[in-house]
C-alpha cells in the first residue's frame, strides 16, 4: 500500500517547525528592534509593540468571543 | 459623446443563451462570455456616455478609475467562478450566475441613480436565484428572508432617489452627503443593507452559507463589493460610517472566532472586511479611497479562493463544520496549500495581496491620526488572523485527525483555486498592478524592511497567543451550535408577535362570523315566523314585572312560546279588516294631498 502522506504529523517535523518559530520570532525581535517603523501616535513605534498588540489582542479578543457565546448560543436545532 | 455598448449588458443577454448550449460548448462559452466582456471593457475609453432619455432623466454610464478597479475584478471572479461550477449541470443557476455580475457590472458602471436602483434590484433577484438554486428547505428559508431584507433596503433606496429627483430636479450619481436630510439617510440604509452594516447585516451569514459550493463564490463578489463602491462615490467622509464599519469589523471578527460551521464563520469575516471598506469610505481621504479599492478588489479575490476550498471540502467530505473535520491535508494537500494561501492573503502576510491593500486603510487612518480607528481595526486585523488566518486552514486540514481521507478536489476546482492563488500572489510580490488601477494612482508603498518585519512580528504574536490557547483549551471549543444574531428578531420574535397577534384576532373572527352568519339568521328567520306572536311575549315579559300579578303573564307568554309558530294574535272578522284598511287608505290619501 502506497505510504498516506503525513509529513506534518512526524515528531521531528513538528518539532524543526517549533523550532523556526521561536527563531524567527526572536529574529524578528531583534529586526524590529533596528529598523523601527515611522509613528502615526509615538507609542506604535516601540519595539515588539506589534508583537504585544497582538498576543495581547488576540486573548482579549477570544474573551470577548467567549462572552458573546455565552449569550447567544442555541442548539444547533434552535431554528428548526 | 459616443454611444458605447454596456458592458453589463454583455453578460446579461448572453446569459440567456447558455440554457440552449450543451456539454463543452456551454462550459466554454460560461468561461468565454466574462472574457468578452472584459475585452469590451478594456476598449471603452474613460467618461461619461449618455445613452437614452427615461422619464425625463438622462441615463448615463461612467466609465472612471473607481467604476473599472470593481469591474475589473468583477469579471475575474466571474470567469474564475465559472471555471469553479463547470461541473454544475442545472440551467438554472448557470443564468443567474451570468446575470448577476453582469447586474454589478452595471451598477458601478451607472451613471445616474436610476440606472443604478435598476441593477441594483436586478443583482437582489439573480442573488436570489442562486441562493434558491440549492434545493435545501434552508436555502427556500433563508432565500426568503434575503428577499424581505433587500426589498426593505431596495425600497428605502428607490424612495431616497425619488426625493432626490423631486427636490434637485436631477438623479445625477454623485457625491451625495448626509446633508440633504431625509432622502440621503434613505439612501444610505439602502446602500447600508447590501454593505451589512449593523444591524441590517443579518441576512448574509444567513444565506450565503445555505448556497451551493458554487453559488457561494458567486455570492461572495459582488453585492456587498457594489455597495462599497457606491458608499464610497456617494457618502465619502461621512463621520457615523467610520463608527458603522469599526463595529462592523470587530462584530464580524468575534462571530467568525466562535461559528463553528465554517462557510458561516467566513460569511460572517465578509462582514468584518466590508466594515474595514465601509471605515475607509468614513475616513474618505484619498489614501482611504484608494485602500477601500484596493482592499475590495484583494477581498473578493481571496475572499472567493477561501469559500472556493472550503467547498472543496464540503463537495467531498459532505459537511463544512470544524467539528467534524481535520487532517485533511493527508489527501487534499492542493486544496490544503490553497486555503493556507487564502488565509495568509487574509490575515495582511506581506508577498501576498490582502498586505498590499488592507495596509492602506490602516495607514490612512494612522496618517489622519484618528486613533480609535486605527486601533480597532489593527484589533480587527488580530481577529482576522485568529478566526481565519489560522483557524480555518488549522481546524479543517491539520488539528485532531478526523480519520476522514477524502479525495483530492476535481480538476476544475483545482484551475481555479489555483488561478486565485496565483493572482493573491502576484498582486502580493507585484502590488504596482494593482496600484496603477487605482482611483488616486501609486501613492502608496507597502513595502519597508520595519513594515514586514512588524507585519510578521504582528502575525507571530498572535500565532504564539493562538497555540497557548488551544493548548490551555481556552479557545473556544469546536461545538454543533448555532449562534443567535439579529435575524433572531424576524426568525422568532417576529413569528412570536404573530402568534401573539393571532389568538386575539382569530377569536374576534370567529366570534363575527358566527354572529353574522349563524345566530343573526337563525334568528331572523325564527321572529320572521310570527312576528306579531313574538311582540306579545316582548310585550308581556316586559310588563310582567310591573303588574300585580306577574305569574298571569309570564303564564300566557309561555303558552304562545309553546304553539309558537302556530299562535294566533287575534281573530278578526273580515268587515273590522275592510274598516281598518280604509281608514289607513284615507289617512294615507290625506297625508299625500296635503302635504
Amino acid at each position: 500500500m502506497k505510504k498516506e502522506f503525513d509529513f506534518f504529523d512526524r515528531p521531528k517535523v513538528q518539532k524543526a517547525l517549533s523550532g523556526i518559530f521561536v527563531g524567527a520570532f526572536l529574529g524578528l525581535l531583534v529586526l524590529n528592534f533596528f529598523f523601527p517603523k515611522k509613528a502615526y501616535f509615538v507609542w506604535d513605534a516601540w519595539p515588539a509593540f506589534y508583537a504585544l498588540f497582538g498576543i495581547i489582542g488576540c486573548v482579549l479578543l477570544v474573551i470577548i468571543a467567549k462572552g458573546i457565546r455565552y449569550i447567544v448560543k442555541k442548539k444547533e436545532d434552535y431554528y428548526g | 459623446m459616443d454611444n458605447v455598448f454596456p458592458p453589463a449588458l454583455i453578460l446579461i443577454i448572453g446569459a440567456l443563451l447558455i440554457p440552449f448550449l450543451k456539454g463543452h460548448i456551454k462550459s466554454a462559452y460560461m468561461i468565454l462570455l466574462p472574457i468578452v466582456a472584459f475585452l469590451a471593457i478594456l476598449n471603452i475609453p474613460p467618461g461619461n456616455y449618455q445613452m437614452f432619455s427615461f422619464l425625463g432623466q438622462d441615463m448615463s454610464l461612467r466609465f472612471d478609475s473607481l467604476s473599472l478597479v470593481f469591474a475589473y475584478v468583477f469579471v475575474i471572479i466571474a470567469c474564475i467562478a465559472n471555471i469553479y461550477a463547470l461541473h454544475v449541470k442545472g440551467d438554472r443557476e448557470r443564468v443567474a450566475a451570468c446575470i448577476y455580475p453582469g447586474a454589478a457590472l452595471g451598477a458601478v458602471f451607472a451613471g445616474d441613480l436610476i440606472t443604478l436602483f435598476i441593477f441594483w434590484e436586478m443583482m437582489t433577484f439573480a442573488a436570489l436565484f442562486i441562493i434558491w438554486s440549492n434545493k435545501t428547505a434552508g436555502a427556500r428559508a433563508a432565500g426568503m428572508r434575503y428577499l424581505l431584507m433587500h426589498l426593505f433596503g431596495g425600497l428605502c433606496l428607490l424612495t431616497g432617489i425619488i426625493m432626490t429627483v423631486h427636490n434637485t430636479g436631477t438623479a445625477t450619481f454623485g457625491y451625495i452627503g448626509l446633508d440633504a436630510g431625509l432622502a440621503s439617510w434613505l439612501i444610505l440604509i439602502g446602500f447600508a443593507v447590501n454593505a451589512v452594516v449593523l444591524p441590517f447585516h443579518a441576512w448574509l451569514p444567513d444565506a450565503y452559507p445555505e448556497a451551493s459550493i458554487t453559488g457561494a463564490i458567486f455570492l461572495t463578489a459582488f453585492t456587498t463589493k457594489t455597495a462599497v463602491y457606491v458608499l464610497a462615490r456617494t457618502f465619502p467622509g461621512a463621520e457615523v460610517l467610520m463608527f458603522a464599519g469599526v463595529a462592523m469589523a470587530l462584530f464580524g471578527v468575534c462571530y467568525a472566532i466562535i461559528e463553528n460551521n465554517i462557510r458561516r464563520l467566513l460569511s460572517y469575516h465578509i462582514v468584518s472586511q466590508v466594515g474595514f471598506m465601509v471605515a475607509a469610505v468614513g475616513v474618505g481621504v484619498p489614501l482611504a479611497i484608494n485602500g477601500l479599492a484596493a482592499h475590495a478588489f484583494a477581498h473578493v479575490l481571496y475572499k472567493g479562493l477561501l469559500f472556493m476550498a472550503i467547498g472543496a471540502v464540503l463537495y467531498r467530505v459532505g459537511t463544512a463544520k470544524a467539528s467534524e473535520l481535520g487532517g485533511l491535508y493527508r489527501t487534499m494537500p492542493l486544496t490544503a496549500l490553497f486555503c493556507i494561501i487564502g488565509a495568509a492573503s487574509i490575515s495582511g502576510i506581506p508577498f501576498l495581496s490582502g498586505f498590499v491593500s488592507k495596509s492602506m486603510t490602516l495607514a490612512a487612518a494612522g496618517q489622519e491620526g484618528i486613533m480609535f480607528v486605527w486601533l480597532l481595526l489593527t484589533l480587527a486585523s488580530v481577529g482576522t488572523l485568529l478566526s481565519v488566518g489560522f483557524k480555518v486552514p488549522y481546524f479543517t486540514f491539520f488539528a485532531k485527525d478526523s480519520g476522514k481521507r477524502p479525495p483530492e478536489a476535481p480538476l476544475n476546482m483545482l484551475i481555479a483555486m489555483g488561478l486565485a492563488a496565483f493572482l493573491c500572489v502576484f498582486i502580493g510580490i507585484y502590488p504596482a498592478a494593482l496600484y496603477n488601477i487605482l482611483p488616486y494612482g501609486a501613492i502608496f508603498a507597502p513595502y519597508t524592511i520595519a513594515s514586514v518585519t512588524i507585519k510578521f512580528l504582528f502575525a507571530a504574536g498572535v500565532l504564539l497567543a493562538f497555540i497557548f490557547l488551544l493548548r490551555t483549551n481556552f479557545y473556544p471549543a469546536k461545538l454543533l451550535a448555532v449562534n443567535l444574531d439579529v435575524d433572531w428578531f424576524y426568525r422568532k420574535l417576529g413569528l412570536g408577535f404573530l402568534k401573539l397577534l393571532g389568538v386575539p384576532l382569530a377569536w374576534l373572527n370567529n366570534l363575527g362570523s358566527r354572529f353574522l352568519l349563524e345566530i343573526m339568521p337563525k334568528v331572523l328567520i325564527w321572529f320572521g315566523k310570527n312576528p306579531s306572536a313574538m311582540l306579545k311575549v316582548a310585550y308581556l315579559t316586559v310588563r310582567s314585572p310591573f303588574s300585580s300579578s306577574p305569574g298571569k303573564f309570564q303564564k300566557e307568554a309561555q303558552d304562545i312560546k309553546a304553539v309558537y309558530p302556530n299562535y294566533v294574535f287575534q281573530p278578526w272578522s273580515i268587515g273590522f279588516t275592510m274598516a281598518f284598511i280604509t281608514i289607513f287608505l284615507v289617512l294615507y290619501l290625506i297625508i299625500y294631498y296635503t302635504l
